[in-house]
C-alpha cells in the first residue's frame, strides 16, 4: 500500500526537529565538523532557556566567522581574538543580557590570548565556548598553539616540533586557575552521548552568565576533517586517540 | 541658570564632559600625557550617578575593542589614550569604520616614532585624518586649541558620529590635555534609555525582538561586487560629511598679506605670533581648522587668491602642510615650519620663520 509522506510527516511522530532559532541558510562548514553540531547546541539552549530576545553572540574570525548566519539571534563580528573584550563591553553596559563568545583555537589561544585571560581574570558574566580543533581551520589548516606534537600542518609539515613551536597550549587549564571563572569545562560532540553533555555544559554556562557568577569557558575538543585530511569518521577516531590524551575531558572547574 | 565655571586640565575637561553628555562607557589604558581622563572618571565614578560604565582595560587593543562592543549596541562609548596607544587601537578603528559604528577616539599626541617622548607633539596628524588602519576610511577629527574645547567637542564628536555612523576622533596633544584653564561645563543630558537606543539607531545589536530580522554588526562582506557597493556608501558618507561638516576659525585674515595655518595648540601660538607681526607692521592672518578632516580647503583657497604666501605651523615634520598646498594648488608659496620630538616653538621663532620663508 501507497503511503503519503505527509501521513508519516506528524507532530506525534516527530522524533527530531531542527532547532526552531537555525535559520535555513546553508552551512559552509565542511560535512564532519563539528561546528555544526556546537551550533544547533547552543541554538537549542538558547530557545529551551527561553532567551532569545536577550542573547547577543560575538563571533571569531575563524571557520565560525559566518555563525551569524545560522543561528537567528542579533550579533556581532570580532576582529581576530578580540571577541572577550567585545563581550567584555556589551556585558557591562547591558548587565541583563545574555552574551557568549565563540571562538576557535586561533583565535582564542593565539591571537586573542590576552582577552581571554583579561575577560576571565575580571570574571566578566559571559559565556565563551572555545572550539579546539588544533588547527587553523579557515587560513587552510595551518598551525595552531593547540596543534598537538608531532601532528602535522601546512605551516609543520614535518609534524609539529616543540624545540621549534613550543608546547600545545592548554587553555582550560590556564583559566581553570583564574579567579575569575566559575566553570571551566572540556567537552566534545563525536558520539550522541558526549553531544548531550556538551549541550549540558552550554546551558550551564549560559546559567552562570545570567545569574553573574563570572566567566564561564566550555571548551569543546573538535575535528577539522578537512584541516586535518581525513574522512570525518577517521577523524572522529583520531581525536579520541590523540587529542583526549594531551585534552582530557570533563570539568576543571565548578564553582 | 548660574554657569558651571571651573579650572582645570583638559584631559579632566574631557572626563567631565564625558559624564555631562550621558556617555554610556569609557574603556582605557593609563598612557601619559592623558592619563588624567580616566583617573578623573574614576575618581567620579558616575556609574553611581548617571550609570557611565568605566573599564580599565588590559590593552588599548582590548579597549578599541570594548568601545566596538558597546558601540555595536548602539552606546555613546570612548576611548583615548596618546600616540603609541592609538597606534595600537587602529586594527580596532578600521573595523569600527567598516561596521559604521560611531564612538568617540581621543588622542592627546606625544612625540614618536616608538616610544618617543611624553612631550606635545602633532605627528599624527596624517593617522588621524587619512585613515590610519587598512581600508579606505576617515575619521571625523577635530582638533581643539582650549580646554573649553576639549569639554564642547565631547559632545560635537559624538553628536557627528551618530549623525553619520563614523567614528570621531579629537586630536589633541599634550600641551591641550596638561594645561590648566577656565571652563564652562555643559549641562547634564540624561544617557539614552535601551527604548530611545533601539529607536534612534535601529541596526544596534541589542538582542532580537521577534517582530525584526537579526541584527549582525560586521565589516565582512566576501562577495566583492557588494563589498564595493559598501566602499561606495562609505565615500558617500564621506562626501556628505566634507560638504556639511567642515569648520574652521579665521582671526585677521580679511586684509592680511601672509597666512599661517595652524592647529590646536600650535594655533594658540601663532595667535601672538600675528599679534607680534602686527607690531611689526607685517598684516598677517591665522586660519585655524577645527575639523582637520574634512579639511577646510575652501577656506584655505580664498585665502590663497589674496595673500602673498601661507605658511603651515605645526609640530611635526610637514604632515598638514600637505593638505594646505592641495587646498592652494600652487595659487601662492606654501612653506611649512614644524618643531619636532616635543619642542614647542615660541610665537617669535614662528614669527621668524615665516619672515624667512616667505618675504
Ligand atoms: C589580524 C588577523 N590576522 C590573521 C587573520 C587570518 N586568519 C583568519 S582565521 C585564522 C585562524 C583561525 O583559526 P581558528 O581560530 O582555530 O578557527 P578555525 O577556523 O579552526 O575554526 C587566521 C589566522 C585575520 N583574519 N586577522
Ligand atoms: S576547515 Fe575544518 S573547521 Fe573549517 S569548516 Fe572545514 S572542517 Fe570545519
Ligand atoms: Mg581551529
Amino acid at each position: 500500500m501507497h503511503m503519503d509522506i505527509n501521513e508519516i510527516i506528524k507532530p506525534e511522530n516527530l522524533v527530531y526537529t531542527k532547532p526552531r532559532l537555525m535559520n535555513d541558510n546553508p552551512m559552509h562548514y565542511c560535512p564532519g565538523c563539528s561546528h555544526g553540531v556546537v551550533h544547533k547546541l547552543i541554538a537549542e539552549v538558547i530557545d529551551e532557556m527561553g532567551i532569545e530576545e536577550e542573547t547577543i553572540g560575538i563571533a571569531p574570525v575563524g571557520c565560525a566567522v559566518f555563525a551569524y548566519n545560522y543561528i537567528d539571534i542579533d550579533w556581532i563580528e570580532a576582529a581576530h581574538g578580540r571577541a572577550p573584550a567585545i563581550a567584555t563591553a556589551v556585558k557591562r553596559l547591558n548587565p541583563k543580557k545574555m552574551v557568549f563568545t565563540y571562538q576557535g583555537d586561533g583565535d582564542l589561544a593565539a591571537i586573542g590570548t590576552a582577552e581571554t585571560i583579561h575577560a576571565c581574570n575580571r570574571g566578566e558574566n559571559i559565556a565563551i565556548i572555545f572550539i579546539n580543533n588544533g588547527i587553523y581551520g579557515m587560513t587552510g589548516g595551518q598551525m595552531a598553539p593547540t596543534t598537538l606534537e608531532g601532528m602535522k600542518t601546512s605551516t609543520c609539515p614535518y609534524g609539529r616540533n616543540v624545540a621549534l613551536n613550543g608546547y600545545p597550549l592548554r587553555i582550560a587549564e590556564l583559566v581553570e586557575r583564574v579567579d575569575g571563572t566559575c566553570y571551566v569545562t572540556r567537552q566534545s560532540v563525536h558520539t550522541p552521548a558526549a553531544i548531550r553533555k556538551a549541550k549540558k555544559a552550554i546551558r550551564l554556562a549560559f546559567e552562570n552568565s545570567m545569574a553573574g557568577k563570572g566567566t564561564s569557558m566550555v571548551e569543546i575538543v573538535s575535528t577539522c576533517n578537512s584541516g586535518w585530511k581525513m574522512s570525518p569518521v577517521k577523524a572522529n577516531q583520531w581525536m579520541e586517540e590523540h587529542m583526549f590524551a594531551k585534552y582530557p575531558l570533563g570539568d576543571l572547574k565548578n564553582v | 541658570m548660574k554657569e558651571d565655571i571651573k579650572l582645570m586640565k583638559g584631559n579632566e575637561a574631557i572626563a567631565h564632559a564625558a559624564i555631562r553628555y550621558g556617555a554610556d562607557g569609557y574603556f582605557g589604558y593609563p598612557i601619559t600625557p592623558q592619563s588624567e581622563v580616566m583617573e578623573t572618571l574614576m575618581a567620579e565614578q558616575p556609574w553611581t550617578t548617571t550609570g557611565m560604565v568605566v573599564l580599565q582595560a588590559e590593552s588599548e587593543v582590548a579597549a578599541i575593542n570594548m568601545v566596538y562592543g558597546g558601540a555595536s549596541c548602539g552606546k555613546a562609548v570612548m576611548t583615548s589614550s596618546s600616540s603609541p596607544g592609538v597606534s595600537l587601537k587602529q586594527e580596532g578603528i578600521s573595523y569600527l569604520a567598516g561596521a559604521e559604528l560611531p564612538c568617540l577616539i581621543v588622542n592627546v599626541m606625544r612625540g614618536g616614532p616608538g616610544l618617543g617622548t611624553i612631550q606635545p607633539s602633532q605627528a599624527d596628524y596624517f593617522q588621524a585624518t587619512k585613515g590610519g588602519g587598512h581600508g579606505d576610511y576617515h575619521l571625523i577629527t577635530l582638533a581643539p586649541a582650549s580646554v573649553q574645547e576639549m569639554a564642547d567637542f565631547v559632545a560635537l564628536g559624538f553628536d557627528l558620529a551618530f549623525k553619520y555612523r563614523n567614528p570621531a576622533i579629537i586630536l589633541a596633544d599634550g600641551i591641550i590635555g596638561q594645561m590648566m584653564e577656565k571652563v564652562v561645563l555643559p549641562p547634564f543630558r540624561k544617557r539614552r534609555t535601551e527604548e530611545e537606543i533601539r529607536e534612534q539607531n535601529p541596526w544596534a545589536a541589542l538582542g532580537k525582538p521577534k517582530d525584526r530580522k537579526r541584527n549582525v554588526v560586521t565589516s565582512l562582506e566576501l562577495d566583492p561586487a557588494i563589498m564595493e557597493q559598501n566602499n561606495i556608501r562609505f565615500q558617500a558618507t564621506y562626501k556628505r560629511i566634507s560638504e556639511n561638516e567642515v569648520r574652521f576659525e579665521e582671526i585677521n585674515c580679511e586684509n592680511a598679506d601672509y597666512l599661517i595655518v595652524a592647529f590646536g595648540s600650535m594655533a594658540r601660538i601663532c595667535q601672538k605670533t600675528i599679534e607680534l607681526a602686527a607690531e611689526e607692521g607685517i598684516k598677517v592672518g591665522l586660519l585655524r581648522p577645527i575639523t582637520l578632516w574634512p579639511f577646510p580647503s575652501e577656506a584655505v583657497a580664498r585665502q590663497a587668491d589674496h595673500v602673498k604666501g601661507i605658511l603651515s605651523a605645526e609640530l611635526n615634520a610637514g604632515q598638514m602642510v600637505e593638505d594646505v598646498r592641495l587646498a592652494v594648488n600652487g595659487k601662492v608659496r606654501v612653506e611649512h615650519f614644524g618643531r619636532l620630538g616635543g619642542i614647542v616653538p615660541t610665537p617669535d621663532e614662528v614669527l621668524a620663520a615665516l619672515k624667512e620663508k616667505l618675504m
